[in-house]
Formats: structure tokens, C-alpha cells, sequence
């Protein structure tokens, strides 16, 4: 019964971290906007997600056959399959961060990441609330 | 937390940023004269940026990695009367071009400003993300 409880809690943890992660990666496009030679870097998040909570077509995962080998990560914990940008248009100093692409792509993130938060948040609530019978 | 990350990512672009500007007002201030400390005309300098991975995957600060300077030749006028005037009666001026200058000033503000951003909704997330649960 409780862990019926804490099963989308789970699931909107692990959509936390990952866009906590996305987060990080057009930070990471923002901050390296002027540096010759980057690729700007996004990940699938639908895809991503799907992988981390276990639907659908499970990431392909490394088997550990002796005792020495280290078992890979699972959940929004793993690496994510990290996707290389399109350049728009084409930069002398082959740069592909577009920046209009990233502040868009930042403020969505941003604003589903507090979406994340107070699904979460009414969650906890709900929880709160059944257990004091109120 | 990958979050915290982004502060060490759009901090190290924006120090960046702000060496870039730096060089940029030096260019600026030294656009006329006639001689630097060496005895010879100043040199433009240009900072050349460089991705720094941080850690994780995905984060990538930037650092400049070398200053470097402009090797064209200076701007020559024709000023017999002036102190440092060579044998034919030329001075040779810095090889500043202000106009590019301006151009890169406007350039590193903006991308200073976009790095300011990406902390501060970070930072607002994180403040909510503390939140959590309440």
C-alpha cells in the first residue's frame, strides 16, 4: 500500500534530476556561447525519462560477469543519451550554440522543472493529509 | 545535485566574459598611442576561449586559455614634427581597431548578462527545489 504511495513520487524524482541534468547541459551551451569549436549539447528528454523510470524499450545495459566488474548506474542516475545540435546557421568559428534556441530551451526547462516541483509538492500534501485522517 | 554545477559553469564564462572585457577596454584606452612599454607600437589583444569540462558530462565551463596579440602592422601617419617620428617622418600608431572593439565590447556584455541569467533562475530554482515538501 505504501509504496502504491510513493510510486509517482518516485517517478517525478527521477523527472527532477533529469531536468535538474538538462538544466546543467543548456548552462553549459549558455556559458560556452562564444568558444570556438563547440557543439552544443541537448538530451531527448521524453526518451530519457522513459529509460530512467523503466517504460518502454529498456536502455541497453552493460552485464557484469566477474566480481571485479562495476554495474552502470540505472534511473536519472545513468548518463543520458547526449544529442548534438544543429546548427541554424553556420558560425566562421564553428561554434553551434544558437543562442535564441538555448534561452527557449532554458526557460521551458525552468519552468517544467517547477512544474516537477509542485507536482511533487501536492504529492507530499495529499500524503500528509491522508495520513492525518483529516 | 547537478544544479549547483551551473553555478561553477556560467560563473567560469562569466569571469571569462568579463577578462574578455577587460582586454577589450586595454585595446580601447591604448586605440592611440604611440608607443608601449617596450619601445615599440601597442598591440591589439584578443583572449581566445576554451571549454573546461567540469566534472560531470555535460557541464562545460569556459577559461581563457591564451591571450593573444594582433600581429598586423600599425596604423602610420605622417608627422614630421612629432617626438617618435622615424627617419622618413612616420609615427606608427597601435594597431587598435576601435570599431571591432566596440563590436566585441557589446558582444561580451551581452553574453555576461545571458551568464547572469542562467545563475540567477538557478538560483531560484534551488531556493524552490529547499522548499520542497512543506
Amino acid at each position: 500500500m505504501l509504496n502504491r504511495l510513493t510510486a509517482t513520487l518516485d517517478f517525478h524524482g527521477q523527472a527532477l534530476t533529469l531536468r535538474s541534468e538538462r538544466q546543467r547541459l543548456l548552462a553549459s551551451n549558455i556559458a560556452n556561447a562564444d568558444t570556438p569549436g563547440y557543439v552544443a549539447r541537448d538530451m531527448d528528454f521524453a526518451t530519457a525519462l522513459r529509460q530512467a523510470t523503466g517504460q518502454g524499450g529498456a536502455a541497453a545495459t552493460l552485464s557484469t560477469s566477474t566480481a571485479g566488474h562495476i554495474a552502470a548506474a540505472t534511473g536519472a542516475r545513468a548518463e543520458p543519451n547526449l544529442l548534438y545540435a544543429n546548427p541554424s546557421q553556420t558560425n566562421l568559428d564553428r561554434n553551434s550554440v544558437d543562442m535564441d534556441r538555448e534561452r527557449a530551451a532554458f526557460a521551458d526547462n525552468s519552468v517544467k522543472y517547477e512544474a516537477t516541483l509542485r507536482f511533487i509538492n501536492g504529492n507530499v500534501r495529499t500524503m500528509l493529509d491522508a495520513i492525518k485522517g483529516q | 545535485m547537478s544544479m549547483f554545477n551551473i553555478f561553477n559553469v556560467a560563473g567560469s564564462a562569466a569571469s571569462a566574459q568579463s577578462q574578455r572585457l577587460n582586454v577589450v577596454a586595454s585595446n580601447l584606452a591604448n586605440a592611440d598611442t604611440v608607443a608601449g612599454p617596450d619601445g615599440q607600437a601597442y598591440k591589439a589583444r584578443q583572449v581566445v576561449f576554451q571549454t573546461e569540462l567540469m566534472g560531470q558530462v555535460g557541464a562545460a565551463g569556459v577559461r581563457v586559455s591564451t591571450i593573444q596579440e594582433d600581429q598586423t602592422a600599425g596604423r602610420r601617419v605622417h608627422d614630421p614634427k612629432h617626438p617618435a617620428a622615424d627617419a622618413e617622418g612616420y609615427v606608427t600608431y597601435s594597431n587598435v581597431n576601435p570599431v571591432e572593439e566596440m563590436v566585441n565590447m557589446i558582444s561580451a556584455s551581452r553574453s555576461y548578462q545571458n551568464n547572469v541569467e542562467v545563475m540567477n533562475t538557478a538560483k531560484t530554482l534551488l531556493l524552490k527545489t529547499l522548499q520542497m515538501g512543506q
